[in-house]
């Protein structure tokens, strides 16, 4: 092929990949985020000569389950993240791309605080609590629903309506605490009525509605009809099309299952701790749930790892903190950022794979071979050894069984 | 070397995979005159076009530019060597004027009032008509062809391609478009253009080279030759494909269509005032060029696209405005192969158990799916149909094409279905398992199931169907009996050089037994104008 | 009412560095939800340039000049360092944008805190800021018109100046034209020869560098060093987003857009409403009142179906070019 000379084959190109074993992926993912917390782990290091990396990844070790306490709310964050994780994969499963959970969450909130503070003390307690329960699975349905109908009606952009409701929301919640609150102060005290009931410890409650929901999704997801529908929908919306599926409605329907979570969650934040609301409740879960379910490939079960990944940094940050003695919490994100990026850049390396040229290609294997021998050779050595071993193994499995049998 | 070749082509290959897309190809185009490429659905054309353009490589073979061996490794290279290609498909900015789109990617000082004349004068000379400053999203789908050749004139192009420049085109249109060719072969351009339609090849080009699954047959001066001759160069000789044509009885029509008529996604009429029928037991094929209205008509019988006019019946009943599932329901099942196959039909990332139930899922009560019966079904499926598979719960974009398609095409046979409408069932597919798709449809046949065929190749639809009728640029052209008829007369009637309709009279595709009276099928007309194709999201 | 004009208009280079900044990028197609966190690192940016600057003087007074140009140009790099951190993930990898956008700013806020509280002295960026306030001197003697258009800071007219030189380039220029290809149908740019990928990095990287400006302003000029208030700045960051819908992706328009904006931002604590209430209520109303629009103008264009008024169409999705 003398034409071919005239090419410049460029050094690297990208090729997708057809297949990957699901050893090479959790690989790949395992060794990214070891590195990104090494990295983070150096970072804390340098900046603060307190500590070193060894005491970085215990220190994260002892934030999350080096008291009881410190376990309890481990699993409670990790249960709230994973619930607004799970109402964020039924959407992002279909390709909407609802970036509002912090909104439904405090609409949710809001409305059970509202009831509470109006009806306190002048209905039944326990009928407070399922106004109260009803009313934030209402508020976070509607406030989810609305970009639904409306990119159903007029394809409106979801992304950025739903963001927008996010600030309104929390608008609203800060509308009603100056409503609430005389004196401008702007914090709204504890109310008296409405608090949700305690199971056991205050924090069980709420890992139990993170189990439940996880175990409901998951079926929900991969079991039933409306799941199906889903899946297709995201899969292919043609092909929806053409079984007869009607996507607009399966849109709405499945965004009222989703503000319904977050508005739960929300019940729980409010009514379910302090019994109190604030602009900040949602405390940026919602965008958190964002990154976990993404990087869990809206799969549930790969979730409980996301979220339990990140739960776990952030709250082991919060005691690597005071041992390294600094002063702020700023360096958590820094460390949480880079691991998403990390996580991120994996979700490439899995999909594709770089194919360099030939001359490249050569010259890694070059490099490559004494490597590849050495592992060779041992793999052949310890296959050697268990090949010895495993006679005498069996031999001594045999005596005990019949020892066994002599009894 | 000879200074009046613009462009050679010397044994040019290629290959994907193991396709083989042109092999050997010979090309020569003359400066100053208009050349036909004439080929079949897999003849290999629009490969060779994209390799002259750029867009692929050749593995073998050598391009020569005005006598001199040049490599054309992107569509920059082409610009370069002043060969400029109008694809099908057109490449514009919507939201730009004429202007903007053609200057686009020039090197030039930016200068908008310089274009504008620029471009009027280029229009004037070859006596297009373009108002420079008009949006794309206003214009028609000829105005914007114009921008896609007036863009390339502005590069200085001397070598054009045009792919199928009339297939969206009307015929006043057309007209238009060759003069300005003409006009541009006196000023010494040279043109080739890809089409089917023989009457044009006739009527516009200098001369005609043919091709044939990916081989150069030969090329003739246009006016030494007739359309007979071109259609028996193109379709070459039949091959006996030993394809078994199940005897059925036949029974009456199942599905009857009178005067339909679609438009497709740009507007334009895909289908135009078609009326035939199927009877149960019989496999009517649909012989056409790509492009004809195949897609339009399966999606319109389908329930998924609106019909213009005309009345689609089932077993006597109307199905036009029916939503897409009901059509299913009531036995009417659909297998298309579209270009990309999963485009429509299945769910790429699904397993091919999840694929089985795409259909029947919400058949059985309670609000769980019913996975066992589906995966029993899919693992009979690989076996009857030998598929190639890791296991049922392989993601369907895993498999190979063949494989995908067998998914397809067996699946709906599952449901037991009365009418079948199969687009291109075997494209792709190797041998054995194309027989298994015939046996598949000849089963079907004798259980008494309607079949419509839709093929590329000639020789199988020869074999297989009862009848056939050919489509050309929307139009029925013709039902013949595949018993009685022969691959030239298919072929004249694919490139629309004989009407068989035409000579009959208006009663043609129309079942002397149908369901419906006259009177009955003009109120159905009648209700039918403009429905269909219900939109559930 | 003169004075609520001339604060909002001293508030308006926030919106408008961020506004500018995200139109450029989002007209190569490429939606940044990092805004926020690259907002927050330009300002970290700007107040790191200026300690070192300050440093290095050691206490004497600071040149007019030298200061602006050092805080520009160190608001600038952070922020598209940052931004081509974005860039690599989302044209290169082809990463989801939404994603890499939101790691971003998680990222982007944490770097800004942790430059902030390490890096920078607060009482060089107090001594700098007066600075940033100067404005003309005569913009007092000339009554209303004086005090709405003249008496501001340097950065007010540098961010006008941005806005309409972007707008110029946009539509005027071989290379808006480019860009604006690449936006709509990346495969038509592709084409006719235009380099998809470079298009898009350029314009991520000056679009992040621009907005970066918005954080250098907030601190330097608006609070003048103030400690805690960051978070604010991230808030606000997604305002400017939205500003970009309301705005219709036009520069030109998002002058306008900014200072209405900053009307409203300004507005809940105004002379003029304190006068008619002092209802905090009615303040958070007010508050509101940016995003509800935002919203009404994204349902007024996605109804309406206009042409013209519609984002890029290639907005968000990333580019591949299929087999060659």
């Amino acid at each position: 092929m003398a034409n071919n000379k005239t090419i410049h084959e460029p050094l690297l190109h990208i090729v997708k990949r057809d297949n990957i074993s699901i050893a090479k992926k959790i690989s790949i993912y395992a060794i990214a985020i070891l590195v990104s917390l090494l990295l983070g782990g150096i970072i804390c290091s340098i900046v603060s000569p307190r500590g070193n990396v060894g005491k970085f990844f215990t220190s994260l070790y002892e934030g999350c389950f080096g008291t009881k306490r410190k376990t309890w709310l481990f699993f409670q964050e990790f249960s709230l993240l994973l619930a607004v994780s799970m109402a964020l994969i039924v959407s992002f499963k279909m390709k909407f791309w609802n970036l509002g959970a912090n909104g439904q969450i405090l609409m949710g909130g809001l409305a059970s605080i509202a009831c509470s503070y109006y009806l306190g003390g002048k209905i039944n307690e326990s009928l407070l609590i399922v106004l109260c329960v009803l009313s934030s699975m209402l508020a976070g349905a509607i406030w989810a629903v609305i970009p639904a109908i409306c990119k159903a009606l007029w394809n409106t952009n979801e992304t950025l309506f739903t963001l927008m409701l996010n600030y309104i929301a929390s608008g609203l919640v800060n509308l009603f605490i100056a409503i609430w609150v005389t004196g401008g102060s702007g914090i709204l005290n504890p109310l008296a009525y409405g608090k949700l009931p305690e199971i056991y410890n205050k924090y069980l409650l709420i890992v139990l509605f993170g189990i439940i929901i996880t175990i409901i999704i998951t079926i929900y997801l991969r079991y039933t009809k409306h799941g199906y529908e889903i899946s297709v929908v995201g899969d292919s919306p043609n092909t929806a099309r053409y079984i007869g599926i009607n996507v607009k409605k399966v849109i709405i329907r499945t965004l009222i299952l989703s503000g319904i979570i977050c508005g739960i969650v929300g019940l729980l934040l409010t009514s379910g701790m302090s019994n109190n609301i604030s602009a900040d409740k949602a405390g940026n879960r919602g965008f958190t749930a964002i990154m976990t379910t993404w990087l869990a490939n809206c799969n549930p079960l790969f979730a409980i790892a996301t979220c339990g990944l990140v739960v776990f940094i952030t709250k082991g940050m919060e005691m690597v903190r005071p041992t390294f003695g600094m002063l702020d919490d700023t360096i958590s994100n820094l460390v949480i950022g880079i691991v998403y990026f990390f996580i991120i850049a994996c979700a490439f390396f899995v999909q594709y794979k770089i194919v360099f040229n030939a001359k490249t290609t050569a010259i890694l294997n070059k490099i490559a071979t004494p490597f590849i021998w050495v592992y060779d050779k041992i793999k052949l050595g310890v296959l050697f050894i268990i090949e010895k071993i495993k006679p005498i193994f069996n031999k001594i499995v045999k005596k005990e069984n019949t020892e066994k049998e002599d009894k | 070397m000879n200074n009046s070749v613009a462009l050679e082509l010397k044994n040019i290959t290629k290959t994907f995979g193991k396709v083989v897309a042109n092999k050997n190809v010979n090309l020569t185009l003359n400066k100053g005159e208009i050349l036909s490429i004439l080929g079949e659905n897999g003849s290999g054309k629009t490969t060779l076009m994209n390799m002259i353009s750029g867009i692929y490589y050749p593995d073998e073979g050598q391009i020569f530019i005005g006598g001199e061996e040049v490599i054309i490794s992107s569509p920059q290279d082409a610009f370069k060597y002043k060969i400029g290609m109008i694809h099908q498909h057109f490449k514009l900015v919507d939201v730009f004027t004429a202007a903007e789109n053609i200057v686009l990617g020039v090197n030039d000082k930016f200068n908008l009032k310089e274009v504008n004349s620029r471009v009027e004068e280029i229009a004037s000379k070859y006596g297009f008509e373009i108002d420079a400053k008009k949006y794309v999203y206003n214009m028609a789908v000829s105005e914007k062809q114009t921008v896609e050749i007036i863009k390339v004139l502005y590069r200085g192009a001397d070598i054009l391609i045009l792919d199928e420049p009339t297939a969206v085109l009307t015929p006043q249109e057309t007209q238009k478009l060759f003069d300005v060719l003409r006009k541009m072969r006196e000023d010494g351009k040279s043109i080739i253009i890809i089409t089917h339609k023989l009457n044009e090849v006739m009527e516009i080009s200098d001369r005609v080279s043919i091709l044939r699954k990916g081989e150069y047959v030969a090329t003739v001066d246009t006016k030494d030759t007739n359309e007979k001759e071109l259609t028996e160069m193109m379709v070459g000789k039949k091959i006996d494909l030993k394809i078994e044509r199940t005897e059925t009885d036949f029974d009456k029509p199942l599905l009857e269509i009178r005067n339909l008529s679609i438009n497709g996604d740009d507007g334009s009429r895909k289908i135009e005032d078609v009326s035939f029928y199927i009877r149960g037991g019989e496999i009517l094929g649909v012989a056409g060029i790509a492009g004809c209205g195949q897609k339009e008509l399966c999606e319109a019988i389908a329930g998924l696209r609106k019909i213009e006019n005309g009345a689609i019946c089932h077993k006597g009943e109307s199905i036009v405005g029916l939503p897409a599932k009901e059509i299913i329901d009531k036995g009417i099942s659909m297998s298309f192969i579209p270009e990309d196959r999963l485009g429509m039909g299945l769910a790429p990332n699904f397993s091919i158990t999840d694929n089985m139930m795409l259909k029947t899922y919400n058949d059985n009560k309670g609000p769980f799916v019913d996975r066992k019966t589906a995966r029993k079904n899919a693992e009979n499926l690989i076996k009857k149909l030998e598929i190639v598979t890791p296991s049922t719960e392989t993601p369907v974009r895993r498999l190979s094409g063949g494989n995908v398609q067998k998914v397809l095409v067996g699946r709906e046979i599952e449901s037991s279905p009365n009418v079948i409408v199969t687009a291109y069932p075997v494209r792709g597919l190797d041998i054995n398992s194309s027989y298994a798709i015939y046996n598949i449809l000849n089963d079907q046949k004798a259980n008494g199931t309607g079949i419509l065929f839709i093929g590329e190749d000639l020789d199988v639809m020869l074999a297989l169907c009862d009848k056939i009728m050919v489509l050309c640029h929307g139009k029925n052209m013709g039902i013949v009996h595949a018993k009685k008829t022969t691959k030239e007369e298919l072929g004249l009637m694919m490139t629309g050089s004989l009407d068989l309709a035409e000579v009959k009279n208006k009663e043609y595709g129309k079942a002397k037994d149908s369901h419906l009276t006259e009177k009955e099928w003009n109120e159905q007309q009648a209700e039918n104008e403009n429905k269909g194709g219900n939109d559930n999201g | 009412m003169v004075s609520l004009l001339a604060s909002a208009i001293g508030f308006m280079p926030f919106f408008l560095f961020g506004c500018t900044g995200e139109i450029i990028t989002e007209k190569s197609g490429h939606l940044n939800l990092g805004i926020p966190g690259i907002i927050c690192a330009g300002g970290a940016g700007g107040c790191l340039a200026v300690s070192i600057y300050m440093n290095s003087i050691n206490g004497a007074t600071p040149n007019y000049i030298l200061l602006i140009l050092i805080s520009i140009i160190g608001a600038f790099l952070l922020a598209g360092l940052l931004g081509s951190i974005y860039a690599f993930l989302t044209v290169s990898l082809k990463c989801n944008q939404n994603i890499s956008g939101l790691a971003l700013t998680t990222f982007g806020t944490g770097l800004t805190q942790f430059v902030m509280k390490n890096f920078v002295d607060i009482n060089d960026i107090s001594t700098a800021s007066t600075l940033f306030k100067l404005n003309l001197p005569f913009a007092n003697s000339l009554g209303w018109f004086g005090e709405i258009f003249l008496s501001h800071g340097i950065l007010v007219y540098i961010a006008t100046a941005i806005a309409i030189i972007t707008a110029y380039v946009l539509n005027k220029t071989k290379i808006g034209l480019h860009l604006r290809a690449v936006g709509e149908n990346p495969a038509a740019a592709d084409a006719v020869g235009i380099k998809v990928d470079r298009y898009k990095y350029l314009a991520i990287l000056i679009g992040s560098g621009i907005a970066g400006l918005a954080g250098c302003f907030f601190i330097l000029d608006y609070i003048q060093g103030g400690y805690d208030s960051y978070y604010i700045m991230e808030s606000l960051g997604w305002l400017s987003i939205a500003l970009v819908i309301f705005t219709l992706w036009k520069p030109n328009f998002a002058i306008v857009g900014s200072i209405i904006f900053g009307a409203l931002y300004i507005l809940p604590n105004a002379n003029i409403v304190a006068s008619i209430t002092t209802q905090t209520a009615i303040k958070k109303v007010i508050e509101l009142i940016p995003y509800i629009v935002t919203i009404l103008v994204l349902l007024f264009i996605s109804i309406s179906g206009s042409k013209k008024a519609q984002p890029p169409a290639s907005l968000g999705v990333n580019y591949f070019r299929e087999e060659r």
